[in-house]
Formats: C-alpha cells, sequence, structure tokens
C-alpha cells in the first residue's frame, strides 16, 4: 500500500500546461522534496495533493483510496505555508485548535492534543498570544503545531522556511528533520533550495516545466543525475559538463574535447553504461563535479590532467578555480589553503568514478 | 589661513539658512492659518447667525457676534412653532433620515464585504468582469438612473417610502464598498483561505471567523463613506419622496424655500447646522481611522 500516490495527473491553467503526465509515490514514512526552479510546478502539485486545485486528467490516492474529489479538510492531511498562514485575530491557542473544532473534537481530546503538541513544539508560553506578536521562528512553530494537532497521514510543507532569515533558516531546518525522524509521518515538501531539499528528503522528485526529471534518494541525485537539468541543478557549483564526443582507439574508449588533437584524451573505459549504444563519435557531455578534481592524487584510479588556471574566487572555506579544456570552462574546488597559481598550468587529478555521461542530442544520461 | 576662509564661510552659511528656515516655517504657517480660517469663515457664519434674533441679523453685519446667546432659532428648526398646517420642522424628516442611512449604510457594507471577499478569495471564470462592470457602476450619473429607477420602484410598490430609498442607497452603495473590500482582501494571503479550508471550515465561517475580525479599518471607512453619501443626498430623496417620507435634506430644502413671508435666516441656519451635524460626529468619532484605513494598503497577518 502506498501512503500517497499520484497517477497520470495533469493540469492546466486556460492554454498554460502546468504539469504533463505525473506519476509519483511514496511509501510510509517518507519524506519526499519537491524540487524544481520557480513556476516548474511543484507548488500546484502540493495545492492538488491537498485538495486546494482540480485536477484536469489523473488521480490521486492516499492510502489507496481516490480522493481526487474528496474535500481537503476530508483528506487527512495537514499543511504548512510558507507565509504561515496563522488567522490574524485568533491567538496561538485558538489557531492551533481551529481545525479540531471544526471536526466537532470532543473537549478532552482537544485539550490533551494541544497540551501534547504545545510541549513538544516549546509554544506553551505563547499560546495566549496573537499572531502578530510572535517572531517569525516563533509563527513557523506554530504554523507546525497547527498542522500536528490534527495528527495526519500526510504533512504537506509548502516552502515553510523561505521568510525566515538564513540563520533561523538553518534551526528550522533541522527541527523539521528532528520531528520527521520522531513522529515518522510521511511528508511532501516543496522547496526551491537544493540544500534544503537534499538534508531533509528521504526521496527528492525534481521537476522542471512540469515534468518529473528524477525522483530518487538525495544520494543517487548527486551521484547518478538522469539528465543534464539534473546534474545542473543539483550542486553549488553546479557539475561541469563539457562538450566533446567519445573515440574508440585500439579498442580503448576515451572522451576528447575537439577534433583538433590538443584535446586531452580521457579514458573512460570503466564507466558503466546504463543503455548499450553505439558508441565512437557519439557527440557527449562529460559532466565531472567541481569537488571530484583534485590538486594531488587520492585514488589509484585517478586521471592526471594538465590544465592551465584561468580565475580564482576565494568563498572562506574553499576556493574555486576556472580551468581551460579545449576552451571551454571547468571549475574545481579546493581548500582555501591550497596555493593555486593564475594563468600556469597545473597537475590536476580527475576521479573517474564519479563521472557522468550524457547524450548531446537527449540530455540523457547514458 | 585657508582653514579659517572655509570656516568662517561656513559659519554664514549656517546663518543664511537659519533665517531661510524661519522664514520659510513663518511663511507656512501663514498659509495654513489663511487656509483654515478660509474653510472655517462659512461655518462661523451659520453658527452665529443661527444664534441671533431676526432683529440683530437685520442690524448688525454677518460677523458681528450676538449680544445674547439665543437658542429659540434652533428649537423652532427641530420643533417647530406649534401651529397646524405648513409649519415644517426637522424632527420627523430627521428620524426619517435615520430610519433610511442605518439599514442602508449596513447593507450596502455587508453586501460588499461578500462580494469582496468572493472576488478575492473564490476567484471564478470571469470574475474580473463582474468586478468591471461594478466599477462601471461608481462611475454612472446618478441623473441618468433616475426614470428606469423610479418606475422599478413603482413596480416593486415601494415609491415614495423609506424602504424604497434604503433599496436605492443600497443598490448604488454596493459598487463603492465592493471596490473598497476588494482592494482590501486582495492585500490578505490567499493561503489564510488554504489553510481555514483544510482546517475544515467553509466559505461563511471563513468569512465570518477569518476575515471579518481583520476588517475593522476598512468596515469604518466604507461606513464613513457610505454614511455621508446617503446622509448628505438629495436626488435620490427629492426624486423618489415627497411629503412624510422625506429624508432631512429634502426637509431641509422645503423648509428654507417654503417660508412664505420674511427670510428667518436664523432658522435656516439652524437647520442646516443640525442637517450636518450626525455626519460631523461620524467623522470625529471614526476620522482617524478613516485616514488609515485609506492609507494602509496591507494588513499583515
Amino acid at each position: 500500500m502506498k501512503t500517497l500516490k499520484i497517477e497520470d495527473l495533469s493540469k492546466n491553467f486556460g492554454t498554460t500546461e502546468v504539469l504533463k503526465k505525473i506519476n509519483l509515490d511514496i511509501d510510509e514514512g517518507n519524506f519526499l522534496v519537491l524540487l524544481g526552479p520557480s513556476g516548474c510546478g511543484k507548488s500546484t502539485l502540493l495545492n492538488i495533493i491537498a485538495g486546494l486545485e482540480t485536477i484536469n486528467e489523473g488521480n490521486v490516492y492516499i492510502d489507496d483510496y481516490n480522493v481526487s474529489k474528496v474535500e481537503p479538510k476530508d483528506r487527512n492531511i495537514a499543511m504548512v505555508f510558507q507565509s504561515y498562514a496563522l488567522y490574524p485575530s485568533m491567538n496561538v491557542k485558538e489557531n492551533m485548535i481551529f481545525g479540531l473544532k471544526q471536526a466537532k473534537t470532543s473537549k478532552e481530546k482537544i485539550e490533551e492534543q494541544l497540551k501534547k503538541v504545545s510541549s513538544f513544539l516549546k509554544v506553551d508560553e505563547l499560546l495566549n498570544r496573537k499572531p502578530s506578536q510572535l517572531s517569525g521562528g516563533q509563527r513557523q512553530r506554530v504554523a507546525i503545531g497547527r498542522a500536528l494537532v490534527r495528527e495526519p497521514r500526510i504533512f504537506l510543507f509548502d516552502e515553510p522556511l523561505s521568510n525566515l532569515d538564513a540563520k533561523l533558516r538553518v534551526e528550522m531546518r533541522r527541527e523539521i528533520k528532528k520531528l520527521h525522524q520522531t513522529l515518522k509521518t510521511t511528508v511532501v515538501y516543496v522547496t526551491h533550495d537544493q540544500t534544503e531539499a537534499m538534508s531533509l528528503g528521504t526521496r527528492i522528485a525534481i521537476m522542471n516545466h512540469g515534468v518529473i526529471q528524477q525522483n530518487d534518494t538525495p544520494e543517487i541525485i548527486y551521484n547518478k543525475p538522469s539528465n543534464t537539468f539534473v546534474a545542473d541543478f543539483i550542486g553549488s557549483p553546479s557539475m561541469n559538463l563539457i562538450k566533446g564526443y567519445i573515440k574508440k582507439e585500439a579498442e580503448q574508449l576515451y572522451f576528447v574535447g575537439d577534433d583538433s588533437g590538443n584535446s586531452i584524451k580521457i579514458p573512460i573505459n570503466n564507466y558503466s553504461f546504463d543503455k548499450k549504444l553505439e558508441l565512437n563519435s557519439k557527440e557527449v557531455y562529460l559532466g565531472i563535479r567541481p569537488e571530484h578534481i583534485y590538486y594531488k592524487k587520492n585514488n589509484e584510479s585517478d586521471f592526471e590532467i594538465n590544465l592551465k588556471a584561468d580565475l580564482s574566487e576565494y568563498i572562506g572555506h574553499e576556493q574555486i578555480i576556472t580551468f581551460n579544456y579545449s576552451n571551454q570552462e571547468v571549475l574545481a574546488k579546493f581548500p582555501s589553503t591550497t596555493k593555486i597559481e593564475i594563468n600556469k598550468e597545473m597537475n590536476l587529478y580527475f576521479d573517474l568514478t564519479q563521472i557522468s555521461l550524457f547524450d548531446k542530442n537527449s540530455q540523457e544520461r547514458i | 589661513m585657508q582653514d579659517n576662509i572655509s570656516r568662517s564661510s561656513y559659519k554664514q552659511l549656517e546663518q543664511k539658512s537659519k533665517y531661510t528656515n524661519l522664514f520659510l516655517r513663518w511663511f507656512l504657517y501663514f498659509v495654513l492659518i489663511l487656509f483654515a480660517s478660509y474653510f472655517i469663515f462659512p461655518l462661523y457664519v451659520m453658527v452665529v447667525t443661527s444664534l441671533k434674533t431676526m432683529e440683530e441679523i437685520r442690524q448688525g453685519t454677518l460677523l458681528t457676534w450676538p449680544s445674547t446667546l439665543n437658542f429659540e432659532s434652533w428649537a423652532i428648526a427641530w420643533g417647530g412653532r406649534g401651529y397646524g398646517a405648513g409649519d415644517t420642522f426637522l424632527r420627523p424628516y430627521f428620524w426619517n433620515s435615520i430610519k433610511m442611512v442605518v439599514p442602508a449604510v449596513f447593507f450596502s457594507t455587508f453586501i460588499g464585504a461578500m462580494t469582496g471577499y468572493v472576488l478575492t478569495k473564490w476567484r471564478f471564470k470571469g470574475d474580473q468582469w463582474v468586478f468591471l462592470f461594478l466599477l462601471f457602476g461608481c462611475f454612472i450619473p446618478f441623473q441618468a438612473i433616475l426614470l428606469p429607477m423610479a418606475r422599478t420602484l413603482g413596480v416593486l410598490g415601494i415609491s415614495n417610502s423609506i424602504l424604497g430609498l434604503v433599496v436605492v442607497h443600497t443598490v448604488y452603495g454596493i459598487p463603492f464598498t465592493t471596490l473598497f473590500f476588494r482592494n482590501y482582501y486582495v492585500s490578505v494571503p490567499t493561503e489564510l483561505v488554504k489553510a481555514a479550508r483544510i482546517d475544515g471550515a467553509g466559505f461563511f465561517k471563513i468569512f465570518f471567523k477569518i476575515l471579518l475580525p481583520i476588517s475593522a479599518p476598512i468596515i469604518v471607512v466604507t461606513v464613513i463613506w457610505q454614511f455621508t453619501q446617503i446622509w448628505n443626498d438629495f436626488l435620490f430623496g427629492s426624486t423618489f419622496s415627497f411629503g412624510e417620507a422625506a429624508p432631512i435634506q429634502v426637509a431641509l430644502n422645503n423648509m428654507v424655500l417654503s417660508s412664505t413671508s420674511v427670510k428667518e435666516y436664523n432658522v435656516d441656519m439652524a437647520s442646516a447646522i443640525i442637517a450636518g451635524i450626525p455626519t460631523l460626529i461620524v467623522y470625529v468619532l471614526a476620522g482617524k481611522y478613516f485616514i488609515r484605513g485609506l492609507t494602509s494598503g496591507a494588513v499583515k497577518g
């Protein structure tokens, strides 16, 4: 049984297609993050799961029951919003129990739930305050509390941390993680922040233009991106995508940047291809993350390459150096303690176990 | 040397700007006082004239202070002279106006709030057209609808009645009240409504429990606006009512124009002030909310 299942879901606003045949499911207790740039349809998808938006095509199932035509209040979900959406005229207590009151829960049960949740979230002392008298972090807590008291099957979070300042955001992120570890409730969480997505999610679904690009664990998303969009979207700075093609020489497979002969050949014999393809002279992108380029040899299999450093960006704990590989920029990330000379060639080591290859035409991983 | 020169010239500049500022400040006060007196002057004339006897009015000038404070003309304006036919006085019409204003303000404000709520939080296909047509209502000159409205009231059987005037004022108030409430509710985050829907509140519950409690500023603005409009209205009152059912502005007009013998300026002035007092009271009581509500667009939760 899947806690949440989305089947061939399509949604348009007038002539704009926002979601195109989305298929998605989550097992009990998972933390699914919907990640994507603005306008990719992730918030619409969340609103559809909540029942706040109508569906054009497809179905939504909660615990194998088709809820496509069920009212939001009867879907057994709770939602936390970006603007917190606390009712301004009610105090914290009234805010938190509003839903239970609507559901005609008994007085004792309401008191019990309120007590449990408010001590759990440490908002007991705020119960008589109005939302306008709370700080951003406190408001967020109360908003989460309002969702918690309902004991829902699924928690929906719509960019809950975007309105907080950087420091508070990191704190609240940890709190949400702890919350999930303690309660083990299924969560769907929308964000455009990749750090948030990576640190919180047990699964991440990356969306672009209303299509799910990849839906997997954070590790696989990071290490084996399924196309160039995902490769480019995740990581900071993002993965180097070096244009070039595959060359076969004496039963050995190489990647080269261009025809000139000056381009250094990178051996890709040990790369495990996803698909069986005609590889010789296929146009591809070679993907390697800046953190997988080393300034000294780490593993036996590292490939030594000599490149010229063009630019150095110092960002405190590390530095980002731009190198030139057959007239393309290749970024590498080193600790800021290493001394790098600009406009000089230096020896680098590519970790070939960490590379990805993408078909240039389809942009898909091969 | 260099230093000295610049220092003394700074001193001169400082002196100069001090005088300029002083002059500008006094000039500002002068202009403000001038305008203020320009506005207060007619009121002053009204009040003093109403307190004079006819004798004094004929002999003195407009501005002279009354020799004794004589409230007799106020009593006549309010309660009449006590003889039978032809004696017009304000008291019954004042109550007519109250009976007209209170329900008309209430219903137009309430319906406007509802409409504004629907147009912003329960958007539907073509809602912007509905809003556009409502806006047209703000720009229609009321003279243009007098005849159709008279016919409508006739068909409904409520012409020449307070009820008829309540209906007319409610209908023509809705465009303005809707505009006010729509613009106010647009700045209230829609996520509030979403949260309430998930919490299980329905259309009316969300309106009464969540939006209405935060609408105080805009309610005050709307009530003042509607009260002033309806209380001061003469056109609808004089067209759709006469005799017993007339509101105070119509009665005031009749009183002043129907005097057959001598023009009693003191009674006229007293009547005019009485007819204006309720609006003044509303402004004094709620005026600061009026400014606040008009200027504050966004009320954050």
